[in-house]
């Protein structure tokens, strides 16, 4: 009977185009605002990593001000570290795998004079880091250890940079000049976006992933400048690249790489003995307040999805209600139109739950055309919202097949909804009233 | 086939209440061709959608082919409906936008045949009716003679023992009220059982039976010249 509720569907339809087009129009528009923000809200709020977001730790250490917590609101720990904490903790290796990092940048000068000079943005961070967050290489592969302790001049560079500057060749082993100094290009990454950019939500959640990646200590070394933010809850002690590098400034992030509940247990407790011993060399003036956060958990806590976005996703949600009490009176208007088929077919042997039946397939093939349409309407709004907000929205404003499919499901869903009391009213229609009424 | 006792309907709303139908009692056997005149407001058509099973009647006793229909549920009131009973209506009652294959195919949807079971079914009763060159026609590019010819051909297409026709030739001019006339003797005569409620006093003279109700009461007529004219004005 399926065939046969789907072509009177389309029958009725066609009936009344008008109504029909409305209804489908009403849904669509609802459906459009709704998967509007709902996918904005679903990508920002996406799981970046989920093979391994479980695994993988963001380290926070409370140096704060004795007077005044780093949050006032959460009382949770600085967001960042200082460089000392920093090498400290990466050098204790106390994690599975552990990476510490910080961002930077620079003027890339290619060989070819016909590229011009251009500004990069550079990524210091240990050689972990490739394997800790799966990053796909294209040509070659990241540094080892010991090139990180010998502070190698040695970079992983981005598909897009390779195909500026190397015309997209196998640039492993070519040389490059980056801030003034001579590099060797040791591996190329394949296309890589985490979205959101985890491994740095402090400085963007949602921008793309820097250019150019090199060992951490090379900031040291090449007194690279601190990009993104930084912080300080008390001034430096002088002037100069190596006092900030000793300050209670922070500026880098760390993540560690730790395998089961007992090891992340035993982590925190190596983090709370390393803050005990600097308590006694003076430093860390307020109480123990250490936290580890895995990928999700330090994605909430860094409230990477904002508040605004959330409000207009519940705001559009109210909107697709209104548009579905609209398409119940429409429905309401639509069915009994119908009433004396209704009556004819309750005549001829139709049972109340064939009727039922019948309708329901109706309402749904309208609640599907208006998600498509809702769909197509999304598309649009993101599009708007790409164009309004530039760099942050392209990587949030895609739909992929989930959302596809949420987006018609949600139409079907509310559709249905809408149509139950219509159906219900079309159903107890008393067929003796309407046969003598044609 | 249709056996009612003492059937009482009573229509109620806050300030009055109306007893259309009062101690109402028919035998209608197999075969039968009964005609049931009255006059506006007698409980003809109360009485037509009780015995359809359209209504249901608030006391007495109503016996379909045997089977006690009072305590049936809504199921399996639609399912008697569809296996038993035929319904002619004076407008016809067609889907104007399904054409006449899909009008006729309405009632045997529900009753569960395969497709070609109710293609051969559909095609064999236009035949009947004399429209099998004109199944993709749409209602309105049909007569009115036509259009009640359809709505024939889908009574009879589930072959019910028993048809309720409702002032079939009311919409009708002379000629074509003639054709259907004859049209539901034939299908009388092959068997099928006929109850037709009627204004129409010449009409009903061509019937075996005549029933004449007043006041939701009925009274047996032995002729159509028994029939008090005044009451059928």
């Amino acid at each position: 009977m399926f065939s046969y509720y789907l072509r009177l569907a389309f029958k009725s339809m066609g009936r009344n185009p008008i109504l029909s087009a409305l209804m489908v129009a009403a849904i669509a528009l609802g459906i459009g605002a709704s998967m509007t923000t709902i996918t904005v809200n679903y990508m920002m709020s996406s799981n970046p990593i989920p093979e391994k977001s479980e695994q993988l730790f963001y380290v926070q250490v409370d140096n704060w001000s004795p007077h005044n917590p780093y949050d006032d609101e959460t009382g949770f720990p600085p967001t960042q570290l200082t460089w000392r904490d920093a090498n400290n903790l990466y050098n204790a290796q106390q994690g599975t795998r552990q990476t510490i990092m910080a961002k930077s940048g620079g003027v890339v000068q290619p060989d070819d004079q016909d590229v011009k000079p251009f500004e990069a943005a550079f990524r210091l961070a240990t050689n972990e880091f490739f394997a800790m967050f799966n990053v796909p290489f294209l040509f070659g592969s990241g540094w080892d250890t010991q090139a990180d302790k010998n502070r190698e001049h040695v970079v992983v560079i981005t598909k897009q940079i390779n195909e500026r500057v190397f015309g997209g060749d196998n640039s492993v082993g070519r040389e490059l000049t980056i801030a003034g100094h001579t590099f060797k290009v040791i591996g190329v990454l394949d296309t890589w976006q985490p979205i959101p950019k985890f491994y740095d939500v402090e400085n963007g959640a949602f921008e793309d992933i820097e250019d150019v990646f090199m060992p951490f200590l090379l900031k040291e070394e090449l007194e690279l400048p601190s990009w993104g933010n930084t912080s300080c809850w008390k001034p430096r002690e002088s002037d100069g690249f190596h006092a900030f590098l000793n300050s209670e400034c922070i500026n880098f992030q760390m993540w560690v790489e730790l395998l089961d509940a007992n090891a992340e247990s035993g982590y925190l407790a190596f983090l709370n003995n390393y803050v005990n011993e600097q308590k006694s060399l003076g430093r860390f003036p307020r109480p123990l307040n250490n936290k580890l956060s895995h990928v999700m958990e330090w994605m909430e806590i860094s409230e990477v999805v904002e508040e605004d976005a959330k409000v207009m996703m519940w705001l559009s949600l109210m909107f697709l209600t209104v548009c579905l009490l609209n398409t119940i009176g429409l429905l309401l208007a639509k069915f009994s139109s119908k009433s004396s088929e209704i009556g004819l077919r309750r005549a001829v042997g139709a049972s109340k739950k064939d009727l039922f039946y019948q309708h329901t397939v109706e309402t749904a093939c309208i609640g599907l055309l208006g998600g498509l349409l809702g769909l197509v309407l999304a598309l649009l709004g993101l599009t708007g919202i790409k164009s309004l907000y530039g760099d942050f929205a392209t990587k949030v404003a895609n739909f992929d097949f989930t959302l596809v499919l949420l987006g018609l499901l949600l139409a079907l869903i509310s559709s249905i909804a809408a149509g139950l009391y219509p159906t219900w009213r079309a159903c107890n229609i008393q067929p003796a009233s309407q046969l003598k009424s044609q | 086939m249709l056996k009612m006792t003492n059937v009482k309907k009573v229509f109620r709303t806050d300030l009055v209440e109306t007893h259309a139908l009062r101690d109402f009692n028919l035998d209608v056997k197999e075969g039968d061709f009964v005609a049931v005149t009255g006059p506006s407001g007698s409980g003809k058509t109360t009485f037509l959608n009780i015995a359809g099973l359209l209504e249901t009647f608030d006391g007495g006793s109503y016996q379909l082919d045997g089977k006690c229909v009072s305590n049936l549920s809504d199921s399996q009131r639609s399912k008697l409906r569809n296996e038993k009973i035929g319904f002619i209506f004076q407008s016809f009652n067609l889907i104007p936008d399904l054409d006449l294959f899909d009008n006729v195919d309405v009632p045997l949807r529900y009753r569960g045949f395969n497709r070609a079971e109710r293609k051969a079914r559909i095609e064999q009763s236009l035949e009947v009716v004399g429209l099998a060159n004109r199944m993709k026609h749409l209602p309105s590019q049909l007569s009115g003679g036509q259009q009640q010819r359809v709505a024939i051909a889908r009574a009879l297409a589930g072959e019910p023992r028993f048809l309720l026709a409702d002032e079939p030739t009311g919409n009708l001019d002379t000629k074509m009220a003639h054709s259907v006339m004859e049209l539901l003797q034939n299908i009388n005569a092959q068997g099928t059982t006929i109850v037709m409620v009627t204004h129409d006093q010449k009409l009903a003279k061509e019937v075996q039976r005549n029933i004449f109700v007043r006041d939701g009461q009925v009274s047996e007529l032995h002729s159509v010249g028994d029939i008090p004219s005044a009451a059928m004005a």
